[in-house]
């Protein structure tokens, strides 16, 4: 096992430092692959930048890109494993962290801040948004554990539906919010939208440590996870105290969504997909899995994201464009499951 | 796992006083005494929603009675480590079902969880045990196979075999053959059974085909409307009388020399 996770995951690693390089590279000054990481290195260790490179372009690459680039990687990877984490602890393929409402939830605290700083309440953006956003994420999953609380092994069918219940209430707290936005509704929408445009530095350092921890976590808990998948009662007939589990879990994945929702807004698909792509490639084994899906929606968010600010004429926003590619592709995939007759798993 | 069992060589397996459960409100075991010792294989018997499965959940610790006493191996059951009660005690589910496409090996591998430190990987030992209990329950060749395609009884065998591999003081059986036919039942039951008495892996199994049960426990107990109608030797214990009070049923209980054990025949009662 550790020695087929290593074999995984080390490519992974290597192409997802060259794709970042790569990126680094692309958009309206191009600067070369060993340039990039020259300045990096200055950058890194907090010498001036060498003579030989263009002041701007080191100042585009270290400033404006990377922070950019490092979002899209952290962001994805994020939203990749607290998927892996809501697929497998309920039981359900198709979850992550919409089917749960933590992402509106998420994204509710957030645009409530740029509500009230339209209203005159001048709140730091860099410390509330997250706050709040967790605080959204967190009052959802609450909320949803609550209503689903009755069921006292908290089953995932009623997960699912408080999620969608609890989703539909906030989505209509939502579009008050936009009402309350007025002219400056676009700011809301733009977000709501997803966008990495505005990643700075102290998101880096908001979300890599977040993406870290986070994923450890997961990793330490994938045995038990794994024995999940054979249901509650046999899981607790080995030793594994499911509700404990399931509150752990829940509350580190919802964590993870909301950080990821602060810096980006809502980011769809990237959390649904890539666990469930690799659940085909390498199987369901969430001890490789988890780790797995840190790296490949890093990659996949990094692929997106890039394409969107240096490759198309027009950036489109993030979030629509992973909704765009991942749709259809989630549709065929969807489709040849029932042709399989492959029932639900 | 040596170690575990001589540490309770004790002759009680469970102590039951007095113990009531229910769900929402609604009492499904009243007053429930029983003792279970060791040397005998047990069935639980009774209709349908007479609490057999819930009594297998309370012993196994996994639910908590409302009021009265649970002593597993002479400590009550709620205050066994989780992990630790995992190494002593296994079940094997009516219907077991894995979500998401494991491996048949990876699925019985999970055995292994509770005698394996988080990150420890199996050791050669235990890669033989799976082999082992693999082929034992004939499921050696499905081994890599996706258990989300196995049929019903390939799918109970692997439960089995999960069950083995948790070297278990006790197995508890909640109608782990109730949806199979009766070649793989028996297939199932006589493996079980010779783990019993070669293996001295003690059963308790919840059982619904009173023919079967009468060829694989030595003690039975009878539960009706939550309560323990009657219980004791299969041979004193399957009459005629106790079926039908529990069943209500009419039935014929004759020795059987082609099963070597008892044969139950029954009807509906006629009413003139």
């Amino acid at each position: 096992m550790n020695g087929k996770a290593a074999t995984a995951l080390l490519p992974l690693a290597v192409i997802l430092i060259f794709a970042v390089a790569f990126s680094a590279t692309l958009g309206f000054l191009s600067v070369s692959i060993p340039d990039v990481f020259r300045i990096l290195f200055a950058k890194l260790l907090g010498q001036s930048q060498p003579a030989t490179i263009d002041p701007v372009a080191a100042t585009v690459v270290a400033d404006v890109r990377m922070p950019r680039i490092l979002a899209s990687v952290l962001v994805g990877g994020l939203l990749g494993v607290s998927g892996a984490v809501f697929q497998a602890i309920l039981l359900n393929p198709l979850a992550d962290s919409y089917t749960l409402g933590i992402s509106t939830g998420a994204a509710f605290g957030a645009s409530l801040v740029i509500v009230l700083q339209i209203f005159g309440l001048a709140l730091p953006p860099g410390v509330t948004i997250p706050i709040f956003a967790f605080g959204g994420g967190i009052g959802t999953l609450a909320a949803v554990l609550f209503l689903a609380s009755g069921d006292q092994r908290l089953s995932s069918t009623s997960l699912i539906l408080a999620g969608v219940i609890v989703a539909a209430i906030l989505s209509a707290a939502i579009g008050f919010l936009k009402f309350l936005a007025d002219e400056q509704v676009g700011l809301i929408i733009f977000w709501l939208m997803g966008s990495l445009a505005g990643a700075s530095w102290p998101n880096i350092a908001l979300l890599a440590p977040a993406a870290l921890l986070g994923t450890l976590i997961a990793v330490f808990y994938s045995r038990d996870l794994n024995i999940m998948a054979t249901g509650d009662r046999a899981a607790t007939s080995l030793g594994i105290n499911t509700v404990r589990l399931r509150t752990i879990l829940l509350t580190v994945a919802t964590l993870m969504t909301a950080l990821a929702v602060s810096v980006s807004g809502i980011i769809g698909f990237v959390g649904l997909i890539v666990p469930h792509m690799l659940r085909h490639l390498v199987g369901p084994d969430n001890r490789l899995l988890v780790p797995l899906s840190f790296f490949t929606g890093g990659l996949l968010l990094l692929v997106a994201d890039t394409l969107t600010r240096a490759v198309l004429p027009v950036e489109v926003p993030i979030g629509v464009l992973t909704a765009l590619l991942g749709g259809p592709f989630f549709c065929l995939l969807f489709k040849k499951r029932q042709k399989d007759g492959r029932s639900a798993f | 796992m040596v170690e575990a069992r001589s540490e309770h060589t004790s002759e009680h397996l469970w102590s039951l006083a007095k113990v009531n459960f229910g769900y929402n409100g609604t009492p499904v075991l009243r007053d429930v005494d029983l003792e279970l010792r060791r040397g005998f294989c047990y069935g639980i018997l009774g209709p349908n929603g007479s609490g057999k499965t819930t009594l297998l959940d309370l012993m196994g610790g996994l639910q908590t009675p409302h009021s009265g006493a649970i002593e597993f191996m002479g400590r009550p059951v709620q205050s066994w480590p989780k992990k630790h009660l995992a190494r002593l005690l296994a079940l094997v589910p009516q219907d077991f079902m894995v979500r998401f496409g494991f491996s048949v090996r990876e699925v019985v591998e999970m055995g292994l969880h509770p005698h394996l430190h988080r990150f420890a990987t199996p050791s050669p030992e235990d890669l033989d045990l799976i082999d082992e209990v693999l082929e034992i329950t004939g499921i050696a060749d499905l081994a890599e196979r996706p258990v989300t395609r196995l049929s019903g009884g390939e799918k109970q065998r692997v439960a089995v075999a999960r069950a083995l591999a948790q070297r278990p003081a006790v197995l508890l059986l909640d109608e782990a053959t109730s949806n199979l036919d009766i070649h793989h039942s028996l297939e199932i039951l006589h493996l079980i059974r010779d783990r019993f008495e070669r293996h001295g892996m003690q059963v308790v199994a919840v059982m619904h085909d009173l023919n079967l049960a009468a060829f694989f426990c030595d003690r039975l107990i009878f539960l009706k409307r939550g309560q323990v109608a009657c219980q004791g030797r299969t041979e004193e214990v399957l009459t005629p009388e106790n079926i039908e009070a529990v069943y209500g049923v009419e039935a014929q209980v004759t020795p059987n020399p082609f099963t070597n054990s008892r044969q139950v025949s029954f009807r509906l009662p006629v009413h003139p």
